[in-house]
């Protein structure tokens, strides 16, 4: 038997020291929380303001705020904010929509019918490996340079993201459900639209949450190339009077625009599936 | 009602070669019945109700209810899980009525059905909430109202309190027992929990385990009327002390 130490031996053993920074998988306070939030924001804002403003680098090339804020003022009162906006934003919708349209079906086939699957798997996996700038020489031969090539690249760069994501998401419903709707007479047809479908809505709207980002890339790279008009297409028209500041005024909203985007699709969750969220 | 299990063998193809989870099951339940299988893991009791539930097809023998032989599922065996199975995106009401919709039943007429039995298991309350709200005990219980609505002539239970704690365990039993006197349902239970099947049961199959085989057949005669109060009486010991040993592979000290 070996004797009860008198006092405490001086390797006592490592235990976790409290924190609240790095607290790991936890919650922080809601104070810190925000705070660091506005920094997150705030900081780079300064730090530009304060570049800009201590003259180290020229005007031309780093426009202040305050100048960009007049760029953007100036873009509104012409009217090609708004037109080239609207440009931008119909592209994305019509691409994204027929994106969805066939995403939608396709998806959730591959991830009910293993047969359907082995049929689309492999091509799907390898052409979602061709960036989809690489289409735009070809969609410009194809399909010249109105609004079909820019509508198009939308749809191939998100198309099979969407598909695959959305296949994913049905391989992860519980076949416990699936098993129950048969006890409880139902045919694999309802199991399919009345349990796998409503059971995938919140990882399909997730999905497009996180894809239409990509074709917000893609309308800009699009408009880079070749369009009359658009935000892509503005930003290239400054760059060749070196209006830097309409560079700057255009990334924002091209930024803001996304988000809000972002912001809309948790919303539409957060409505439409409330017992998917917290 | 009647359910005939006969010579039914189960066998699963592995990559370490076939595995023999059941081998001649002879088993029957009759109209209002309640009878249990118990077995230890390994005894292949999932697979039997899987078998009779028509979600795994047998290797040989028959599955026949009502003079029909059973080749899948379908709603005149309802199933009651042991893990959570309710649809997580209806309310308790929608999902009470889901089995009924899925049979082609009138708005009007599943809204009633699954009132009542949502009313039956003392629910009525949360007909609007989501699962997500209700506690283990209570999803089992709307799971048990989804089945009864649906009035299958036999409804199958896969160890639906094994994930339940202790207390509310006991108290789901108790209610099972009320809800079997009161509904007069068919029902074929498994557990590996000795005491609840002779609690519950009118009759109890012992399976003993690779591959899985009834050993015994045991009518459990305690009054149908029963409370917490019979698992201090002598009979019901012994039952529970008999089929243990059954279990352990001893021959039970009293022949029944």
């Amino acid at each position: 038997m070996t004797p009860a130490p008198s006092s405490v031996s001086p390797t006592s053993p490592k235990t976790l020291k409290p924190t609240v920074f790095w607290r790991l998988a936890e919650d922080i306070p809601r104070p810190l929380n925000l705070t660091l939030m506005v920094l997150s924001i705030a900081v780079p804002f300064a730090l530009w303001w304060l570049v800009a403003g201590l003259d180290i680098v020229s005007d031309r090339f780093l426009p202040s705020p305050w100048q960009v804020a007049q760029a953007l003022g100036r873009l509104w009162t012409n009217g090609f904010l708004l037109s080239d906006t609207a440009a931008s934003l119909g592209r994305v919708t019509v691409g994204f929509l027929l994106a969805v349209v066939v995403s939608i079906p396709l998806g959730i086939s591959m991830g009910a019918f293993a047969s359907i699957r082995a049929l689309f798997e492999p091509i799907i996996g390898v052409v979602r490996y061709m960036p989809a700038p690489a289409f735009i020489p070809l969609l410009i031969i194809y399909l010249g340079l109105g609004e079909a090539p820019k509508i198009t690249l939308i749809f191939v760069g998100t198309v099979f993201f969407n598909v695959l994501m959305i296949m994913d998401a049905v391989k992860f419903v519980p076949k416990d459900l699936l098993e129950t709707t048969y006890t409880l007479g139902g045919q694999r047809r309802q199991a399919l639209f009345q349990v796998i479908t409503p059971y995938v809505v919140p990882n399909i709207i997730d999905t497009f949450r996180i894809n239409i980002a990509t074709s917000w890339n893609l309308v800009v790279v699009a408009e880079l190339v070749a369009a009359e008009s658009g935000l892509g297409r503005r930003i290239v028209q400054a760059q060749r009077f070196f209006r830097t500041d309409e560079i700057f005024a255009c990334l924002i909203i091209l930024g803001v625009i996304g988000f809000t985007l972002d912001l809309s699709l948790r919303y539409l969750m957060k409505i439409t599936c409330k017992w998917a969220v917290d | 009602m009647h359910l005939e299990i006969n010579h039914l063998t189960k066998q699963f193809a592995t990559r370490q070669g076939p595995i023999l989870a059941l081998r001649d099951i002879n088993l029957h339940v009759e109209t209002g019945e309640f009878v249990c299988a118990v077995g230890a893991s390994g005894s292949g009791k999932s697979t039997l109700l899987r078998l009779v539930a028509g979600l795994e097809t047998p290797t040989s023998g028959e599955i026949i209810v009502d003079g029909q032989r059973v080749t899948g599922p379908g709603g005149d065996r309802g199933m009651v899980f042991q893990r959570y199975t309710l649809y997580p995106w209806m309310t308790v009401q929608k999902n009470v009525e889901f089995g009924l919709k899925l049979q082609g039943m009138g708005r009007r007429e599943r809204r009633e059905q699954a009132s009542y039995y949502l009313d039956v298991v003392g629910l009525t309350q949360f007909a609007q909430a989501l699962p997500k709200a209700l506690s283990g005990g209570m999803k089992q219980r709307v799971a048990i109202a989804r089945t009864l609505a649906t009035q299958p002539k036999i409804m199958l239970m896969d160890e639906p309190f094994g994930a339940l704690d202790v207390q509310t365990k006991e108290t789901m039993q108790q209610f099972m027992l009320d809800l079997w006197q009161r509904t007069g349902v068919s029902i074929l239970m498994i557990t590996h929990d000795v005491d609840e099947a002779v609690f519950l049961a009118q009759r109890v199959y012992v399976l003993t385990a690779h591959p899985g085989t009834v050993q015994r057949e045991m009518q459990v005669e305690l009054p149908r009327d029963r409370d917490y109060t019979i698992r201090r009486d002598r009979a019901f010991q012994d039952y529970r002390d008999d089929i243990m040993d059954l279990l352990r592979g001893k021959a039970p000290a009293l022949a029944r």
